[in-house]
């Protein structure tokens, strides 16, 4: 199995204060990675310098095959971005949006075409295709979000809080997508608060100040932490610090 | 009396039916959470209840007080903390906290009996800008705001939404304390897991009502056999149970699928077909249903 992101000893510091402190870590191609942490234990930074927003001042990473240092655009184009808020462009139709970014992506127009199609198809929006996104559910407007950030084929996408206060049903549907996409090989990154959302991860990260303090599979971490929900997990690793 | 008391309150707006005849009540001093998504209606039903926006018919009381006839009434004698943060983000901690204690014509000494628990572990950034605090420490100076009058009924819309776990935990903790100084307390949140922390609740989804009981009593009258399970092959496990007439409900559950067959086939049965298909790792095991279980099962 390939590997979709590694870092080694990953650093950043904002003065004196250091942000990120030396985080080590792996995930496997096709994998579903939780990244998960409190509120200010350094996530955002993380992430930052993983998809190459910011440069690391320390440490190594590879994303997607390519060094954070070095080749930072070939990272971005090789990855795809979905975040609760993300927003497609209300105003715009389901086809006006898929060939928007398949654009700024650097799709050629045959390849957009295609896209269109098979995302339009897969999702069966066929009849929707030529309505503004803001008259479609939101669960629609979600799966739609998530099949664009993969329009361009990234190897890797990132989540933020994917299905943050969604119906349980919606967020089923949705989850089912991400499970499809990973078992076509696409890695999935996410990032959460809610816990119940960690529990659908393959395995999971947990960041307190700056360090990683915690990895494993949802299932050996509670074992590990002897909690019955990951939401205890969670509590007691942050509190027991 | 009841503290809470609705009857056949409903609003729309343009044709999107917001709340839609909604009936309830809520005892004095009792914790009761209104469980639904985003668009169930929640902020719609709070707005009502707090005066805010009158309804387009129906009736509600609050303390015994008519929402639109007696609405000065009500809002003196209520608390509330609506799901987007509206304290003054320019103000200081210390200072957002005196302004409402100010306006409702108190000080932060005579009821600070009420907020003390909360408020030292806010104090240390009592200088700060209540802009410049974490999700966590505004939630905590959002219910000190909203407690710092006495008020007699609680409304607290969403209070933990985008607030980390341990925070979350805290913040129940305190609604518990609360409760027991006899403080009525309605609460909304999307959280599933969070509805076993309210004495009773409404299940709410587009508008409706769903049900209205205890955690327990819910969950418990589920009356189907549940199980979870898993395998190795997640994916393909999930598509292979949805195509068996036994699978009413095949659900991801985090890292287990929940299973609801009808009553003909036993446990052994689910195993049976589980090793026939070659899954590995085979995980299989009866569960109680969860709130979550139940809500999918009257979406």
């Amino acid at each position: 199995m390939q590997t979709a992101i590694k870092t080694e000893s990953l650093t950043k510091t904002f003065g004196e204060f250091t942000a990120v402190n030396a985080i080590t870590f792996e995930v496997k191609e096709g994998e579903i990675f939780g990244f998960l942490g409190a509120n200010g234990a350094g996530k955002t930074t993380a992430i930052k310098m993983l998809i190459g927003l910011s440069r690391p001042t320390s440490g190594e990473a590879k994303v997607a095959g390519f060094d954070v240092y070095k080749e930072a655009e070939l990272i971005k184009q090789n990855i795809g971005y979905m975040s609760q808020k993300f927003s497609l462009y209300e105003d715009l139709t389901v086809y006006q949006n898929i060939r928007f970014y398949g654009g700024i992506y650097g799709l050629k127009r045959k390849q957009i075409k295609e896209k269109s199609a098979q995302i339009i198809e897969t999702l069966g929006l066929t009849e929707q295709a030529h309505k503004v996104v803001g008259s479609l559910p939101q669960g629609w407007k979600q799966r739609l979000a998530f099949a664009i950030s993969g329009v361009h084929d990234p190897k890797i996408i990132f989540m933020d809080e994917p299905t943050g206060g969604v119906d349980p049903a919606t967020r089923r549907q949705f989850w089912e997508m991400i499970y499809q996409t990973a078992n076509n090989g696409t890695t999935i990154f996410v990032t959460t608060h809610y816990m119940d959302e960690a529990e659908y991860c393959n395995r999971i990260s947990i960041m307190v100040d700056g360090r990683i303090d915690a990895m494993g599979t949802p299932r050996d971490l509670k074992t590990q932490f002897e909690a019955e929900s990951m939401d205890e997990v969670f509590v007691k690793l942050v509190r027991g610090k | 009396m009841a503290s809470i008391q609705v009857d056949q309150i409903s609003k729309s707006f343009g044709n999107v039916q917001a709340v839609n005849a909604v009936s309830f009540a809520v005892e004095k001093g009792e914790l009761f959470g209104l469980i639904g998504p985003d668009g169930a209606g929640k902020t719609t039903l709070f707005k009502m209840l707090t005066s805010l926006l009158i309804p387009d018919s129906g009736e509600a009381w609050v303390e015994g007080y008519h929402t639109v006839k007696d609405f000065k009434k009500i809002r003196r004698i209520i608390g509330y903390m609506p799901g987007k943060f509206s304290l003054y983000q320019d103000l200081t901690v210390a200072e957002n906290l005196d302004f409402f204690a100010t306006i409702f014509g108190t000080t932060i000494q005579e009821n600070y009996h009420l907020i003390e628990d909360i408020y030292v572990q806010i104090e240390p950034f009592r200088k700060r800008r209540a802009g410049k605090l974490s999700g966590g420490m505004k939630q905590k100076l959002a219910l000190c705001c909203a407690l710092i009058h006495e008020p007699k009924v609680l409304f607290l819309d969403e209070p933990t939404t985008g607030v980390d776990a341990v925070s979350r935990a805290e913040f129940w903790e305190m609604l518990g304390r609360l409760k027991e100084k006899g403080i009525t307390i309605l609460v909304s949140t999307p959280y599933m897991d969070e509805a076993t922390l309210c004495e009773r609740i409404a299940l709410i989804q587009g508008g409706n009502i769903l049900q209205i009981d205890t955690p327990d009593h819910i969950t418990s009258n589920y009356g189907k056999p549940l199980y979870a399970v898993r395998s190795d092959e997640f994916y393909r496990l999930l598509n292979e149970l949805r195509d068996q007439a036994f699978a009413l409900r095949v659900e991801p559950f985090g890292e287990y699928l929940h299973l609801t067959t009808n009553d003909a086939v036993s446990e052994q049965d689910v195993r049976d077909f589980l090793q026939a298909n070659a899954h590995q790792n085979i995980e299989l095991k009866p569960v109680p249903a969860s709130v979550e279980d139940v809500f999918l099962d009257l979406m």
